[in-house]
């Protein structure tokens, strides 16, 4: 029970922790790019990252399940290296679709905050592009971590992409809030309410963490 | 330095046919201006005479529509390139200070790590020193009064011993006090370290005490360059003439 307990508890921080990692390499850097850079088409793009942002994990899930799927576009070129269905690494795949477009689209809200004088400034100190678009990124670092929180809240409590992809395989795939549902449906409200309140906590504690992250800014 | 790159009152720089456009809206023309090395030029003129756009063209911060800019030998036209080296010459106090949410050392050190010269403690102090504010290093820059906030970042320019230093109404809303402090030090440093000066100002008498030549833009055009007594005491164009005695309507 405990050992089942556990492996719940590690498969759900392994899956959340790999898709936001991925989530937070691609969608910073597109975060940044976007809240900067000026071109033609940048407004339909913008749309498409807020619709993103609303997507629901469900509706994602179905994408995934038929990407991957045998018969799927993905499924059916047979790498051997490819995610297959029903394994952690389609749910992490989700996951990375869900809090991909929360990153890039609140970092891009961040950036465009910062005064577009701050970037004249720091290209008249002698900047190179790249070292102005790093000393942006830290001047909205608040905003930023709040698009890594956005993202990590995003998956951590989410459940239909997970379920369909996943499918809540025993020992395998089996994570806090697919197994919170299942416990449920069998009448183990005690179980599933202390899957619910790990569930919490485990939030909580990285809310905090990325809090500090924040440091002393955050207190001006 | 300004010496070892560009002789003292040799041309710094060479405006030829510059033409700046934002949006169909034609806002500087100017034929042909020549900068020397060394010399602290004025820029005067009402607002929207096009003073900070032709500031903005000096630094290389924008491209121009037409024409071009040699500097230091090096042609800066409508491609926007010019080497990084070359670029970092030059630097700019803006109006506003524009200081990064960090301390007030980490600010003045900024352009310098930007160079990769992290061993440049003293420097730094020296700098701060030299705007009296090595006693708030420590500070976060954002809670400083708005006098101290400029001359932070006149440190941070200074810092960087540009060859030349771009001033954009670096004053203006700042009590008398710390304008005397800032043309002060904008002043030793043109002296004592033969840095070129040009200064974006509507404060005649500001030019009056600081500049050795004066341009007067009006409406993106340059209407009138001459020595600075010259130009106060015997303007040529009667536009001059009216902006300076404060007779113009704009």
């Amino acid at each position: 029970m405990i050992a089942e307990f556990n492996e719940i508890v590690l498969l759900s921080l392994q899956v959340t922790g790999i898709a936001l990692f991925f989530s937070t390499l691609i969608g910073i850097p597109v975060g940044v790019a976007m809240g900067m850079a000026r071109f033609p088409g940048r407004k339909l793009v913008v749309a498409l990252l807020y619709t993103g942002m609303g997507f629901p994990p469900v509706v994602v899930g179905l994408f995934v399940y038929l990407l991957l799927s045998r018969s799927g576009p993905l499924g059916s070129l047979g790498l051997s290296w490819m995610a297959q269905l029903f394994t952690p690494g389609a749910m992490i795949i989700a996951q990375t679709v869900i809090s991909f477009p929360l990153v890039a689209g609140f970092t891009m809200a961040a950036v465009m905050g910062v005064d577009p004088a701050v970037r004249q400034q720091v290209m008249a100190l002698g900047a190179t592009s790249r070292q102005a678009a790093l000393t942006i990124l830290s001047e909205a670092r608040i905003g930023v971590i709040v698009s890594i929180i956005a993202g990590f809240g995003g998956i951590i409590s989410e459940v239909g992409a997970v379920m369909l992809v996943g499918g809540n395989i025993e020992g395998r795939t089996r994570v806090l809030t697919t197994a919170i549902v299942l416990e449920t449906r069998k009448g183990n409200f005690d179980l599933a309410l202390a899957l619910g309140g790990v569930l919490l906590g485990i939030t909580f504690i990285a809310n905090l963490a990325m809090l500090r992250l924040q440091g002393k800014s955050f207190d001006r | 330095m300004t010496t070892a790159a560009t002789p003292l009152n040799q041309n710094i720089y060479q405006v030829r046919n510059l033409v700046q456009t934002y949006e169909n809206r034609r806002v500087l023309e100017i034929e042909a201006l020549d900068i020397l090395a060394g010399e602290v030029l004025a820029l005067v003129g009402p607002s929207g005479a096009g003073k900070s756009t032709l500031l903005r063209l000096l630094n290389f911060l924008e491209a121009p529509t037409q024409g071009r800019i040699i500097y230091q030998g090096s042609e800066f036209n409508t491609s926007g390139d010019m080497s990084l080296e070359k670029r970092r010459s030059v630097t700019t106090v803006f109006q506003r200070p524009m200081l990064l949410e960090r301390t007030v050392y980490e600010n003045v050190a900024f352009g310098l790590r930007l160079r990769g010269q992290r061993d440049s403690k003293d420097r730094i102090a020296a700098a701060l020193e030299e705007v009296g504010l090595a006693n708030i290093a420590r500070q976060r820059a954002r809670t400083l009064s708005g006098g101290e906030a400029q001359r932070v970042a006149l440190a941070r320019a200074m810092v960087l011993e540009p060859d030349v230093l771009l001033l954009d109404e670096p004053t203006a809303n700042l009590d008398p006090y710390n304008v005397g402090l800032i043309e002060a030090i904008a002043r030793r440093l043109n002296q004592n370290h033969g840095t070129t000066l040009v200064l974006v100002t509507h404060n005649v008498f500001q030019a009056h005490r600081l500049a050795d030549r004066v341009c007067f833009l009006l409406e993106g055009k340059l209407i009138e360059t001459g020595p600075v007594q010259e130009f106060f005491d015997q303007p040529r164009d009667p536009r001059t003439h009216a902006f300076v005695n404060g007779e113009m309507v704009y």
